[in-house]
């Protein structure tokens, strides 16, 4: 069946998941929109996902930024450019646009406080399946904020971040909204292509806003240099404070 | 056929054209033309008759200065700090000379513009098989040597080498090779390995009942032997056809390449009849294409309302607007009242699906017209658009309408296209930036001019007419699966290569 993304769409879920697959869509098939959202169970560990254990990661070979600072998932439900820029630009924290988290930080989301966890993927792309399941969050209908501080050795210019995602996201550097994709998508390595940007030297926040709706759930990023190559020398750290 | 007594029916025959929005812009009378060529980046083209077309940009065409020769169907190389022009004169039915001229320039304003007599290369005493007229020349790019084809029906097409510092025969005392027969307006190129054997077979001279078409053949090596597709030698009266009369223009013939680097290959031919222009014989420019290791007439971009999509990515082109389903966001029905099982809700997977089941694949049981962009636009934001690349869903965000832009210029076989959203006059442009912008309405401005290239695979290559603040030619290029932006034209990838499907 075609029509829907669901789990075995995803390149990212785990082998146990891909067998059920068919009979789950099945299953979502018959059942109303709304009740696909995913019930928060006992937490699962994240197999893919780490803590830091350094101060500052490079990339891997391919570029693909491994350290990330993960936001506990915010309920949010649609797919399209409309709502996912309203989702992504309701307040639902203070400084949501402007802070650098920390490991273990909180925010309060309404009545709901949420906790920052700073990760390591040992993959290409950040299990966001992986992360809320392994805190009992739910995965379905939810918007995952997620940032790194990215060091550059020296300004960069005429640079452009690619990431992919699942679902729907958003991204900025440095305050700037570099790229919206929107709709019920997969990863794809460099499907969402900012503009040219500089990334001055010193530490550059990317932040992101992950909008899932049903299913599995990743993103993926890197920055590219002006012949479409990963660029080399960047590192990720936890701090603000470069090392 | 007739050949010398058409020949020389050319040479007084006086034609007034009238521009057309057709083939090329200007004045573009003339018969035989020779390879275009530039010059202090003008095109230049001689014909027979000695006449010349000149060009600031390969699209509006011009009278140039006569050549010193009335000669027939001229053919011209630039090597070095010279121009060879090569023009055949017959002295009697088949007693025939080619004969070269040089000169340090094509541009008769320039003090270095002195046409000089480079002596007979070629020639048939009248008795021979061989009629020594319409030389094609070519500089062979793997060896550097430099060949020179000519003849005309009454025998053989010949090659000699000719010497690539001077332009005269390298060995006047070589027999002359035989490589084809039964044709005339020879040219040869090369491509990937292969000798390409152009020639034109037909009558010309007669306007409209011109039979003139172009066939082709190849050899792994410069002297032959020629073969055509189906394994016939060109020497026994072989030769695919490579273009022949077609839409309002009839009678192609003497094909000469315009190569302009970066795997951008065009070529030249006049038509006997342009129906268009009272059926005079004009000068043509199109793309060349190759499938298969032969070569093929592409067809310069027609206006038209296209999906523009990536080669590379499968994604096309569209504003950075939501896009909404054609017909509207299908609705899930509850069954019908008394329904039928199943209604309301899909089939299960692996059932049939279709038929009047009802539910989500029933459809609405009526045609759905195209979405119309009136409609759909008014949720647009009114100001500048991102542009971007998706899955194309037959959507009005989608959809690109390109249009000749009148008196704006061109390039060589075209004029400068407007590149709009259909229905609108939302215009493609290029920023300063060196990224894309769907601006709301097309002023002129030649950040908004595009030019479409077709590339030997039939792809597109789409360049912007400029780049404000910039002097730097880009052109249209996927980057990642959903994002476009302007950059260097590689021909070894396929970022710089657009389809333009019929939506």
């Amino acid at each position: 069946m075609p029509m829907i993304k669901r789990p075995s769409a995803n390149r990212c879920i785990q082998p146990a998941l891909r067998s059920i697959a068919p009979c789950m869509i099945a299953v979502l098939l018959a059942m109303p929109v709304a009740s696909t959202q995913s019930v928060p169970t006992a937490a699962v560990p994240a197999a893919t996902l780490t803590h830091p254990a350094s101060a500052e990661k490079a990339p891997d070979a391919d570029g693909f930024l491994q350290r990330w600072l993960l936001l506990e998932p915010i309920g949010t439900i649609g797919l399209t450019d409309n709502a996912v820029q309203s989702a992504v630009k309701k307040e639902y924290f203070p400084g949501q646009f402007t802070i650098i988290p920390h490991d273990g930080d909180k925010v309060k989301n309404g009545d709901t406080e949420l906790t920052w966890h700073a990760v390591d993927t040992k993959l290409y792309n950040v299990n966001l399946y992986h992360f809320a399941r392994s805190y009992g969050k739910k995965t379905s209908d939810v918007l995952f904020w997620a940032v790194a501080l990215v060091n550059a050795p020296q300004e960069m210019r005429n640079v452009r971040l690619a990431i992919g995602s699942n679902a729907a996201s958003v991204w900025w550097v440095n305050g700037q909204e570099v790229i919206g994709i929107y709709g019920d998508r997969q990863t794809v390595i460099d499907d969402g292509v900012s503009k040219r940007l500089t990334l001055k030297k010193g530490p550059n926040i990317v932040r992101a806003a992950i909008v899932n709706g049903g299913g599995a759930t990743d993103f993926c990023a890197r920055f590219l240099d002006a012949n479409d190559k990963p660029i080399k020398g960047i590192t990720v750290s936890l701090s603000e404070v470069h090392p | 056929m007739g050949c010398v007594s058409m020949k020389s029916v050319r040479v007084f025959a006086a034609v007034i054209l009238v521009t057309s929005l057709f083939a090329l812009d200007g004045t573009v009378g003339i018969h035989d033309p020779s390879t275009i060529i530039q010059c202090n980046g003008k095109y230049y083209t001689y014909g027979t008759g000695g006449s010349s077309l000149v060009s600031d940009d390969g699209w509006t065409w011009r009278r140039g200065t006569a050549l010193p020769r009335r000669g027939l169907a001229p053919d011209v190389i630039h090597l070095g700090d010279r121009y060879f022009l090569y023009i055949a004169a017959n002295s009697g039915p088949t007693k025939a000379d080619v004969s070269l001229l040089t000169n340090k320039t094509l541009d008769p304003d320039s003090p270095d513009y002195k046409w000089e007599e480079g002596g007979v290369v070629a020639s048939s005493d009248g008795v021979e098989d061989a009629n020594a007229i319409d030389p094609g020349v070519l500089l062979d790019p793997t060896t550097k040597r430099l060949w020179l084809t000519y003849g005309s029906y009454f025998g053989y097409i010949r090659l000699v080498e000719l010497d690539p510092k001077t332009g005269r025969r390298l060995n006047p005392k070589d027999t002359p090779r035989n490589i084809a027969i039964n044709s005339e307006a020879s040219d040869m190129i090369y491509h990937d390995g292969w000798y390409y054997l152009l020639v034109t077979h037909g009558s010309c001279c007669r306007g409209a009942d011109s039979g003139y078409n172009i066939r082709v053949g190849r050899a792994k090596q410069v002297i032959g032997p020629f073969l055509d597709n189906m394994g016939i030698y060109m020497i026994q009266g072989g030769g695919k056809l490579f273009v022949g009369s077609a839409g309002r223009a009839i009678g192609p013939g003497h094909f000469g390449l315009l190569d302009l680097g970066d795997g951008v290959q065009k070529f030249s031919l006049h038509y006997e009849a342009d129906l268009d222009r009272g059926g005079a014989s004009v000068l043509d420019i199109r793309p060349l294409q190759w499938k298969d290791g032969w070569p093929l007439p592409g067809e310069n971009a027609k206006e038209g309302t296209y999906e523009i999509e990536s080669l590379r990515t499968g994604t096309s082109l569209e504003l950075a607007v939501e896009g909404f389903p054609v017909g509207g966001r299908p609705v899930r029905r509850g069954p019908p009242p008394g329904g039928t099982p199943g209604a309301g809700a899909p089939p299960a997977p692996g059932g049939s699906g279709s038929g009047t089941g009802g539910g989500i694949f029933a459809g609405t049981g009526s045609p759905i017209p195209a979405q119309d962009v009136a409609q759909v636009s008014t949720k647009w934001p009114s100001g500048n658009i991102d542009v971007r690349m998706g899955n194309y869903m037959l959507q009005a965000q989608q959809k690109w309408t390109i249009t000749p832009v009148l008196n704006a210029g061109g390039y060589p076989g075209s004029p400068y296209f407007k590149i709009t959203i259909a229905g609108t006059d939302r215009a493609l442009a290029a920023t300063p930036e060196a990224e894309l912008v769907a601006l709301p309405a097309f002023t002129g401005a030649p950040e908004q001019l595009w030019r479409l290239d077709q590339l030997g695979d039939a792809s597109w290559r789409i360049m912007p007419k400029s780049i404000p603040n910039s002097r730097e030619q880009l052109a249209l290029s996927a980057v990642g699966s959903s994002f476009a932006t302007l950059a260097k034209f590689d021909p070894k990838s396929e970022k710089q290569c657009w389809l333009l499907k019929i939506p």
